[in-house]
C-alpha cells in the first residue's frame, strides 16, 4: 500500500496531526486501568494488519516530516549522532538491517539491490538513489549509522555487549524524551538508567539486563514505554529544555485536548549479526488527546491510569503541573465503563 | 561524605595497594596526600621504592602534605603547581608505562574524574584503577545546555558559568565528561528558580 507522507511540523506552527487512519493504529501503552513499571517484554513479530506491528520497522505518515525535523535538529546540535570507533561492526549490522526491512515491507517506496558488495539503495520518498560498497564507509555520504538513521523514523541506540554488561556506544537521538546521548554515551545499562525513579529498587533494570544479554539474532523483542508532551514536538531534548519547557505553562483546560499529546515509545530491541551490539530502537508516537478520544476505550482507559499514578513517576515524567487538568478534561469521556483487556481499540 | 545509590557515579573504594604491581603511579590531590600516607601505615614502606607520586597540592598547599609526600623518599616525587601541567606530565608517564604498572587516584571528585578521563584515553580499564574521595564534596558539572563545565560547584542550583542558566545539579554522572549534569531549574518559568543551597560542602 502506498503510504500519502504529510506535509508538517514538530515545532514553530506544529501542524503536526494523525489521520483518523492513523489514530486507530497508534500503539495506546495501557492494557488495563492502572500503570507501574515492569518488565513488560514481548517477542518482536509481526501483529495485527493496520497496527503498528504489522511491519517490525515501521514507517508511517509522518516519515517525510520527522526526517526533516531530525535533519535541523543534526544541523542545530551535531552531538544527538554520535559513535565510539569500535562501533564501525555494528554501524554496518545497522545499515543492513534498517535498509533490508524497509526495503522488503515498503517496496513501493524504497529498494535495495545487492551486488556483492556493491549496493544500491532507493529511498523514493526522500529523493535518495545511492550506490555504494558495503563495508566501505568512504563510499556513503555519512557514516553507515548516520546516514541509515537519517532515514528511518525513530531513535536508535548501539549498544555494545562486554564484561556481562550492555554499553551505551553509539546513537542518533533526536526524538528523546529529556535525555541526553552525548551526556550518557560510553554507559553501562544501570548508569544510563540510573535517573530513573522506583524501578531499581523493584529490580526491573536487573531482570531487563539479564534478559537483554540473552537475545538471540532473530529473536527481537520489544515493549511500550510513555510519557506526555506539551505541543507535538519530536525533539525534547535536555538540551533544549529551557525553550520547550516553558510550554507546560501554556496548557489551559480549554486547550489541552488540543496540546496534549501522549507520547508513546515503541522500543525494539535486535541482536546485530556481525558485532554481536544490539540495536535498540526508541520509536516515538504522538497523538492529541483530542484524536485519542475518539476511540471510547482508549477515552475511558487514559483518566483512569493518570489518577493511579504514583506521585514519582508523575514527577519523572513531568507532568505534576498538567496532571489535574488532564485528568478534569478527560472526566467527560469516562462514564465509568468496564473496559476490555488489551491495548486495541473494540 | 559523599551522596550514596548514584548508579552512574563509579564507586571510589579506595587506594588499596596492589602487592603484585610493578609499578604504582600515584595521582594526588590536595587531602588526597592522606590516602597515601594511611596507606603507608597499613602496608609498610616496601611498595615505595617503585612508586612515582604527581601531586597537586591545591587548596591543601598550606597543611604542607608534598613535604609528608617527598619525605616518604618514592622512586619519583614530582609537584605540580596547576592542573594543567599534571595533567601534562600525566600523559608523558602514560606514554612510558610498561605493563604491571598500577594506577592509583585520590583527591576531590573532580580531580578524580579528570585524571580518569585521561586514564581512559590511554585504554586502562576503568575498574582497574585504585581511587579514593578524599577533600571537598564539590562537584564538576557540565551543562545540559552550552555543554560548558563549572567546577567545585557547592550549590544547586548554580549559575553556569559559561551561558548564566541557573541549573539544577543531577545526581547523574559521566565518566567520559568527569562530571555530572546540570539542567536548568526554572525552564518552566524563567526567573523562578530557588536560592542557592549548599549542598556539597
Amino acid at each position: 500500500m502506498t503510504i500519502t507522507f504529510r506535509n508538517e511540523t514538530f515545532r514553530d506552527d506544529f501542524t503536526f496531526r494523525n489521520s483518523l487512519t492513523n489514530i486507530r493504529r497508534f500503539p495506546f501503552p495501557f492494557d488495563r486501568d492502572e500503570y507501574m513499571y515492569s518488565v513488560n517484554m514481548e517477542p518482536h513479530i509481526r501483529g495485527k494488519a493496520d497496527s503498528v506491528f504489522e511491519n517490525l520497522i515501521d514507517v508511517d505518515e509522518h516519515y517525510v516530516a520527522e526526517m526533516q525535523d531530525r535533519a535541523m535538529v543534526l544541523k542545530e546540535d551535531p552531538l544527538r549522532c554520535q559513535a565510539l570507533p569500535h562501533m564501525m561492526a555494528a554501524q554496518w549490522d545497522v545499515l543492513e538491517l534498517l535498509m533490508e526491512h524497509q526495503a522488503q515491507d515498503y517496496p513501493e517506496h524504497f529498494t535495495l539491490t545487492k551486488n556483492g558488495d556493491r549496493w544500491r539503495w532507493i529511498n523514493r520518498p526522500m529523493g535518495i538513489d545511492d550506490t555504494f560498497t558495503f563495508g566501505d564507509p568512504s563510499t556513503l555520504p555519512y557514516p553507515p549509522m548516520e546516514y541509515i538513521t537519517r532515514q528511518a523514523q525513530g531513535d536508535f541506540c548501539i549498544v555494545d555487549q562486554r564484561d556481562n554488561n550492555l554499553w551505551m556506544d553509539a546513537g542518533m537521538v533526536t526524538t528523546q524524551a529529556d535525555w541526553s546521548l552525548d551526556f550518557d554515551i560510553g554507559m553501562n545499562f544501570m548508569e544510563w538508567h540510573g535517573p530513573v525513579p522506583l524501578a531499581h529498587q523493584i529490580g526491573v533494570f536487573d531482570r531487563a539486563l539479564k534478559f537483554l544479554l540473552n537475545l538471540q539474532q532473530g529473536k527481537p523483542t520489544r515493549r511500550l514505554n510513555w510519557t506526555m508532551t506539551v505541543n507535538p514536538r519530536l525533539d525534547t531534548s535536555p538540551e533544549n529544555y529551557h525553550k520547550w519547557g516553558p510550554d507546560r505553562m501554556t496548557v489551559t483546560p480549554e486547550n489541552v485536548g488540543e496540546k496534549m499529546h501522549l507520547r508513546v515509545e515503541l522500543q525494539s530491541l535486535w541482536r546485530l549479526p556481525r558485532s554481536n551490539a544490539i540495536l535498540f530502537v526508541i520509536r516515538c508516537y504522538l497523538i492529541s488527546l483530542e484524536e485519542l478520544v475518539t476511540v471510547p476505550k482508549w477515552a475511558r482507559r487514559l483518566p483512569r491510569v493518570l489518577k493511579s499514578l504514583p506521585p514519582e513517576i508523575v514527577d519523572y515524567k513531568g507532568l505534576t503541573r498538567n496532571r489535574p487538568i488532564m485528568i478534569d478534561w478527560l472526566a467527560k469521556y469516562d462514564d465509568g465503563a468496564a473496559t476490555s483487556a488489551g491495548i486495541y481499540p473494540d | 561524605m559523599l551522596v550514596q545509590g548514584i548508579k552512574s557515579r563509579p564507586e571510589y573504594k579506595g587506594l588499596d595497594i596492589d602487592p603484585h604491581a610493578k609499578r604504582h603511579l600515584f595521582v594526588l590531590e590536595g587531602e588526597g596526600a592522606a590516602a597515601l600516607t594511611d596507606q603507608v601505615e597499613v602496608k609498610g614502606k616496601d611498595f615505595l621504592a617503585r612508586s612515582e607520586i604527581l601531586y597537586l597540592a591545591a587548596g591543601a598547599a598550606p597543611k604542607a602534605y608534598d613535604a609528608m609526600l617527598s619525605a616518604l623518599s618514592p622512586d619519583v616525587f614530582w609537584q605540580a603547581p596547576t592542573l594543567q601541567p599534571l595533567l601534562f606530565r600525566l600523559r608523558a608517564c602514560l606514554e612510558q608505562a610498561r605493563m604491571g604498572t598500577r594506577l592509583y587516584i585520590a583527591g576531590t571528585e573532580g580531580f578524580i574524574g579528570q585524571i580518569m578521563q585521561v586514564a581512559l584515553e590511554f585504554g586502562i580499564d576503568f575498574n582497574s584503577i585504585h581511587t579514593e574521595h578524599r577533600g571537598s564534596t564539590a562537584r564538576r558539572v557540565q551543562c545540559v545546555h552550552c555543554k560548558g563545565i563549572t567546577d567545585n560547584v557547592t550549590t544547586s542550583p548554580f549559575a553556569c558559568t559559561h551561558c548564566g542558566l541557573p541549573l539544577l545539579v543531577r545526581d547523574h554522572y559521566s565518566r567520559r565528561l568527569g562530571a555530572f549534569q546540570g539542567v536548568n531549574i526554572d525552564a518552566e518559568e524563567p526567573g523562578t528558580a530557588p536560592a542557592p543551597e549548599e549542598m556539597f560542602p
